[in-house]
């Protein structure tokens, strides 16, 4: 019998280490594992909150957010590679494209 | 008791974790850091009651999205990352600005502690049987979207890796 705040404070701190990943990384592969990271410290306080409130549509969300970030990580990879081909690197800072 | 010191070890696991990912500099061990807080997420997920949830996370993301991951950076055959010095005006107001925002988040969360109230070991049935009888009655249109949308994903994914897009 554990205080909700404490998992509310871990998801917290995965949150901002996957902010922080996402900021200062320069590898692109690494900054997606940083958005992974996020979705899961989201999906902790889903879960937290759905034990609390006895209800399951937390838990149900949960199962959205993993199959919306299991698309995202099967076209986001195909980008990656895509992006290597033409670019021959995986630094963020050597893509340019979008630059005015 | 047991729960709250199976808690902190998987916390102390995930925090650790998530900190390897930001240090690391090879993509493949941020890769397996990840593997690792994502399957101390599991235990705290089935800490919580949520077996099925449990379940899904080692299956889907420290299986095959983390499987994913590895393949691409073993395919590339990605290098170390090059550091080309570090921001000075982020370390001067990215470090102090996250401690500030940590406590502020715990200082909140402790100011509604009283009616934050208390999870329970085994309070609620997350099995698969629960979750799939609100799946398929309450949530049964999202889930069909959702089968959409990973069609959608698989094309997109074919057609932006195929080589040469002619």
């Amino acid at each position: 019998m554990i205080p909700l705040w404490y998992y509310l404070l871990l998801s917290a701190f995965l949150f901002a280490c996957g902010v922080a990943g996402f900021l200062i990384k320069r590898n692109i592969i690494t900054i997606f594992m940083s958005i992974e990271l996020m979705l899961n410290a989201v999906n902790l306080s889903f879960i937290a909150f759905a034990t609390q409130w006895d209800s399951l549509n937390g838990q149900v969300f949960v199962f959205f957010v993993m199959v919306v970030a299991a698309a995202e990580a099967a076209v986001g990879l195909a980008i990656i590679i895509s992006v290597f081909r033409t670019r021959e690197t995986l630094n963020v800072d050597r893509v340019n494209l979008l630059k005015l | 008791m047991l729960h709250l010191i199976l808690f902190l070890i998987f916390s102390a696991i995930c925090v650790g974790g998530a900190i390897s990912l930001l240090a690391q500099k090879h993509p493949i061990n941020s890769a397996l850091s990840l593997i690792v807080v994502m399957a101390s997420l599991a235990m705290l997920y089935l800490l919580l009651g949520a077996e099925f949830v449990a379940a899904v996370q080692v299956i889907i993301y420290a299986g095959a999205i983390m499987v994913l991951f590895v393949f691409v950076i073993m395919l590339l055959n990605a290098g170390a990352e090059e550091r080309h010095g570090t921001s000075r005006v982020a370390l001067m107001f990215g470090v102090p600005g996250l401690l500030i925002g940590l406590v502020a988040v715990a200082w909140v969360l402790l100011r509604r502690n009283v009616s934050a109230g208390q999870v329970m070991i085994g309070a609620l049935h997350g099995s698969a049987k629960d979750i799939g009888r609100l799946l398929f009655r309450d949530f049964l249109l999202p889930f069909e979207v959702t089968s959409v949308l990973i069609l959608i994903a698989i094309m997109g994914a074919v057609v932006l890796a195929r080589r040469g897009g002619e």
